[in-house]
């Protein structure tokens, strides 16, 4: 069974440690997504993970089997790089044959299943020609070719959707996901487009700086982000955050940096009286109407036909995202009253940014 | 071959001639003449008479003096046109030229032998080519063996150093280890030691290692050259490493990953540094010339060295085999020459 388990897996290039230990259990057949913003180590822990970088620390089992010092071509898995990293001076049937040919398949063996997956990836009547002749929607299809033909344990993607346009990017997404359920592979896929990661994933770990903030099902992540990175990451548009203090006196009553008040809820989160906090809420969880606790002053209004987004500053300058379903007569300018959701908010520890959920 | 000739005959004016033409078209030929010029001199020549090679003022086309046959005499005569006297206008055959006066025999009656002042006759000469200046070269020298030396040695460290070089440039482009920079430091710095320099010391380590007098010690010396690595490393550290990675995921080893993913990708560098191998190679001179002192193991460069001699130079032999000397390597350029625009010009990637 291909499950990865990585224990306090670290990397460093002399004093920079870049991955500073992280766990992770991804399950046999499983779909996890690592997600980030660029340079928060998400490729170099694939790279880790496929064996091309080495760890400077912890333990990398795939199966049940530590595989630290295991070349990256004994691992048995396989990649999908973000350039394609196609061969350029072989034939699309030599560029999948290639892997093949190395571990001494016999040549029917070879024609017969690099014919199978051709035709699976509907890049048959490719075979013959070279990767240049192609386009980057077909070169992906014969970079993710030459991953399938091998039948590897575990497929890593390194951001293979990004050199695409918008349209084939959503394509060549639901064919991933298509092709994660017709083999029932572990996969495991880089990117930093947060919908991707949501759209696709079984498991999302979202990384920052080296470190993972938070694993799990996309819509926990979403529902209940750990700390101020991961809620304001998931989700598009982003989080609305909102800072204030919790009331000496009640802690319910949360007072803002602009001395309007808001009301919290009783249960669920640890807030204690008079501590600094962040209150978090989704643009969709945002009422507008003629009055409420909150005084915003909109700034753009994009009006979408079905949707409406409003984006409007609090008294002290913080932008908020208002999203409105159907059509909206607010003006650039005016001034409108929000009420956050109390069901639906988020209170985060403004110095730890964790978040203060019971659970 | 009309559109060879539309690309040879472009002008920019359309009915007449634009000034530009005229310049750049004199400046082309101007060229043409320049580079061709010292080669087609060379060739009419190889095909000259040494009479006519000694010729003073020299001329165009080999030209040889045509000779009779005539009735009552065992080899041709020399043929001549009488200029002055009763004879005006009649063609000749010269059996004898002593002080000044020639005797002279006309065609029709070979009996009569007439005798008149040498300077009346001028010589009838025709446009011929002395091909025996080839000829010789084989039977009297062994050419073939000269051709087969030159083309082993150049055939044989052409490949060795694009096999080393590559191997070398290969590493130093796609390995991180330490010292990868001082290595190659020491390699491109090698460039600054003029070989002169070295001369003696690898005289002495070539004989030292028995390969005095063997082609392989012509060979082995040049088998590494920094220009090589440096030309390739340059061009190879343009192939992805996401390439590399894919190969290894794709269980190539390292062998092979060089073989069949660096080689091909750096092809046009490769061809690019076996053209510039195989002109400095043939037309080496100095070191075969220290390292080969027998006739047998002669280059071509060193055969013809050795038709110069101190008193006396056989300018016949010596122009033919230059010529054939030429041929190979002018072929080699001809069928090459677009991959040293293409290789240097390109980068790779994908």
């Amino acid at each position: 069974m291909a499950r990865v388990e990585l224990k306090n897996v670290k990397k460093s290039y002399g004093v920079a440690e870049v991955i500073k230990g992280i766990d992770l259990d991804i399950a046999h057949g499983e779909f996890c997504v690592f997600v980030g913003p660029s340079g928060c180590g998400k490729s170099t822990l694939l790279r880790m993970i496929s064996g091309l970088e080495p760890i400077t620390g912890g333990d990398i089992r795939i199966g049940d089997e530590v595989v630290n010092r295991v070349p990256a071509a004994d691992r048995g898995l396989a990649m999908v790089f973000q350039s394609y990293a196609l061969y350029p001076h072989m034939s699309v049937r030599q560029n999948l044959s290639f892997g093949l040919e190395n571990i001494n398949t016999p040549r029917a063996e070879i024609e017969r299943k690099v014919g199978e997956v051709a035709k699976m990836l509907q890049i048959d009547m490719l075979l013959d020609r070279r990767p240049k002749d192609l386009s980057g929607g077909q070169r992906q299809r014969v970079a993710i070719g030459r991953a399938v033909v091998r039948e590897p344990k575990v497929f890593l993607f390194d951001e293979p959707l990004s050199n695409l346009d918008a349209e084939l990017r959503v394509e060549m997404r639901g064919e991933i996901v298509a092709l994660h359920r017709r083999l029932q592979n572990s996969m495991i896929y880089v990117t930093h487009d947060q919908v991707e990661a949501m759209t696709m994933a079984d498991k999302i770990a979202v990384l920052r700086l080296g470190r993972l903030e938070q694993f799990g099902r996309p819509l926990d992540l979403y529902n209940r982000p750990d700390n101020l990175f991961v809620a304001g990451f998931i989700g598009s548009p982003k989080m609305n955050f909102i800072r204030g203090r919790v009331s000496e006196s009640d802690r319910t009553v949360m007072e803002l940096e602009t001395d309007e008040r808001l009301t919290l809820p009783e249960n669920g989160f640890a807030q204690q009286p008079g501590e600094a906090v962040t209150l978090g809420i989704r643009p969709n969880q945002l009422r507008a109407g003629e009055d409420g606790p909150i005084a915003l002053e909109v700034a753009t209004i994009e009006q979408l036909g079905g949707d409406s987004y409003l984006y409007g500053k609090l008294r002290n300058g913080t932008g908020i995202t208002l999203h409105l379903a159907g059509q909206t007569s607010v003006r650039i300018g005016e001034v409108i009253a929000i009420t956050p959701e109390i069901e639906a908010v988020h209170l985060f520890d403004s110095e730890t940014e964790r978040s203060l959920r019971l659970s | 071959m009309s559109r060879l000739w539309s690309f040879l005959t472009a002008t920019r004016g359309r009915d007449r001639l634009h000034w530009t033409d005229w310049v750049s078209y004199g400046y082309l030929i101007f060229g043409v003449l320049l580079m061709f010029g010292p080669v087609v001199w060379l060739v009419l020549s190889s095909f000259k008479s040494p009479n006519e090679l000694d010729r003073f003022p020299p001329r165009f086309l080999p030209y040889a003096q045509e000779t009779l046959e005539i009735e009552g005499f065992d080899s041709p005569l020399l043929a001549f046109i009488v200029t002055e006297g009763e004879l005006t206008g009649e063609v000749v055959g010269q059996t004898r030229r002593a002080a000044g006066r020639a005797e002279v025999v006309l065609p029709a009656d070979p009996e009569t032998r007439i005798r008149i002042p040498a300077n009346t006759l001028a010589p009838i000469e025709d446009v011929a080519f002395a091909t025996e200046n080839y000829t010789s070269l084989f039977e009297r020298f062994n050419f073939l063996q000269f051709f087969w030396n030159s083309t082993f040695i150049t055939v044989m460290a052409t490949a060795l150093m694009l096999l080393v070089n590559s191997m070398a440039a290969f590493v130093l482009s796609k390995y991180e280890f330490r010292g990868r920079t001082a290595v190659l430091l020491l390699v491109i710095g090698t460039l600054m030691i003029p070989q002169t320099v070295v001369l003696v010391p690898l005289f002495l380590i070539v004989t030292e290692m028995g390969m005095f007098n063997s082609l392989w010690g012509v060979i082995i010396p040049g088998a590494a050259t920094p220009t090589g690595v440096f030309l390739l490393r340059q061009y190879m550290i343009t192939i992805p490493d996401e390439i590399l990675d894919a190969a290894r995921m794709d269980k190539a080893s390292e062998w092979k990953i060089f073989w069949r993913i660096i080689v091909p990708l750096s092809a046009p560098a490769i061809a690019v540094l076996a053209i510039l191998a195989i002109m400095w190679r043939w037309n080496d001179f100095l070191w075969p010339l220290i390292v080969l002192t027998r006739t047998e193991n002669f280059t071509l460069q060193l055969a013809l060295n050795s038709f110069q001699g101190e008193l006396q130079t056989d300018w016949p032999s010596l122009l033919a085999m230059t010529v054939l000397t030429l041929l190979p390597i002018a072929c080699v350029f001809m069928f090459l020459q677009k991959y040293i625009a293409t290789g240097i010009a390109s980068t790779g990637g994908k």
